[in-house]
């Protein structure tokens, strides 16, 4: 990636408009703060260490927000001994963004140890965002000790049963899903038949040209199962927005950012506000990685999403906190 | 040569007699076997169970301690026993009063799985 040359189509050999070769050069540059967008299913990249490169253009559109994920609130080992404050310098990030967005995402594990201080902090910190509006979906740290009561009391008030819900913004359909509830022994993320229902009705009679967004804490697809990230009935949920054109899952849960486009669909996850984990299989065990200091915030980061009416798929941007 | 073979026949001559004093009285051998087996105790790090089987006598107490820097907990897939959720160095004890086997897993990584037999 030199200069100011943009990555486009080159090899088209699916004819779905997704040069594969370039969205995997950029995959291998997430670690290392890379932006990249998809517009129209071109894909364009921008190293984040030279944001003059970086066109506000191509970044505007009629409705913008903002996914943060995996606050953790009440951690305090030598992996992040202050994620309060890298939770800040988060919302400094997005204080600074040249567009305040809509509102903000947060897919969960918004707490540590779903202590009520924990969620006042990060309440409370979020209270100093540009955007006022945030909508939650609980990880698996949110809901422990009492079955989500809490979790679902705070942040899932008026949604039916277990905490799922939607929304529409300017066009675009939002779903919220819970698959931390119920997991059983062995297994992996879980969405349960009733909000699978609930879901197959509540996209039904959408038109298949709307946008949809669907945000959950455990990714919806085999990130690594080895390591508990996936989310075994997903497949069902995804067979209900095969119509749509444009569908994006945001996901938290695995720290770290990783893409995957399959068909109409666009898989993304985010790194955490708190601490980074280690990529599949890297390490013994998925938990808390240590970084030296001086780099601990480049690993950590938030999403900004930006739709543009018109285009069929979400412009998705990620950048680090350094 | 004589001569080491003298000193190993008295060296065997002394493990024997050890072995004879430690094999005493039966009921103190049996009471203190009694005692050691009473608690076993299963480490929580770095995701895992360990050890991830346990095998224990009626009556045992098994303690479980927490040593990974993340949360853990421990949940009887039969619904037997459910500790709280444990931070570091937090741990949980159950006292297994009847024969069986006890899978269980952590509630929060339910990739996690251990088991605990009961004899």
């Amino acid at each position: 990636m030199a200069g100011s040359t943009k990555d486009e189509i080159l090899h088209d050999h699916n004819h779905d408009g997704i040069d594969r070769r370039g969205f995997l050069k950029c995959m291998a540059w997430a670690g290392t703060g890379a932006l990249c967008v998809m517009q129209g299913g071109v894909l364009k990249s921008y190293s984040l260490s030279r944001p003059s490169e970086m066109n506000p253009e191509d970044l505007k559109g009629e409705l913008s927000f903002v996914q943060i994920s995996d606050s953790h609130m009440g951690f305090n080992k030598p992996a992040n001994p202050d994620v309060a404050v890298t939770l800040q310098a988060a919302v400094d990030k997005i204080n600074a963004l040249s567009r305040p967005p809509e509102f903000l995402l947060h897919t969960g594990d918004i707490s540590h140890l779903s202590k009520p201080e924990e969620f006042d902090t990060v309440e409370q910190i979020l209270k100093s965002a540009s955007a006022k509006d945030v909508f939650y979906v609980p990880g698996e740290h949110d809901v422990l000790n009492d079955d989500g009561k809490q979790y679902h009391e705070r942040f899932a008030k008026g949604t039916p049963n277990g905490g799922w819900y939607s929304f529409e913004k300017k066009g675009v359909h939002f779903v919220g899903l819970v698959n931390v509830m119920n997991l059983k022994a062995g297994g992996l993320g879980t969405l349960g038949h009733e909000q699978l229902e609930w879901l197959e009705k509540d996209v039904k009679h959408l038109k298949s040209s709307t946008p949809i967004v669907v945000f959950a804490h455990i990714p919806l697809w085999a990130v690594y199962p080895e390591w508990g990230w996936g989310t075994e009935d997903s497949a069902e949920a995804l067979a209900y927005l095969k119509k749509f054109g444009s569908v994006t899952v945001l996901n938290g849960h695995i720290h770290q950012i990783m893409q995957k486009v399959e068909g109409n669909v666009t898989f993304h996850t985010a790194c955490s506000t708190a601490f980074p984990q280690p990529k599949p299989g890297e390490a013994p065990s998925p938990g808390p990685m240590k970084v030296p200091a001086e780099q601990l915030r480049s690993a950590l980061g938030i999403t900004d999403v930006n739709y543009v009416s018109g285009k069929h798929a979400l412009a998705v941007v990620d950048s680090t906190l350094a | 040569m004589r001569r080491s073979v003298f000193s190993a026949s008295l060296l065997v001559m002394a493990v024997m007699s050890l072995g004879g004093t430690v094999r005493g009285p039966r009921s103190f051998v049996a009471s203190a076997q009694e005692k050691a087996a009473s608690t076993a105790e299963v480490k929580i790090d770095n995701f895992v169970f360990g050890p991830t089987a346990i095998t224990v006598p009626v009556g045992t107490t098994v303690t479980w301690i927490n040593r990974d820097d993340i949360p853990h907990t421990v949940v009887s897939t039969e619904k037997v026993f459910k500790s709280k959720v444990l931070d570091t160095d937090e741990k949980f004890s159950y006292t297994f009063t009847k024969a069986g086997e006890y899978p269980y897993f952590c509630s929060i990584h339910p990739k996690m799985t251990g088991k605990v037999i009961v004899q």
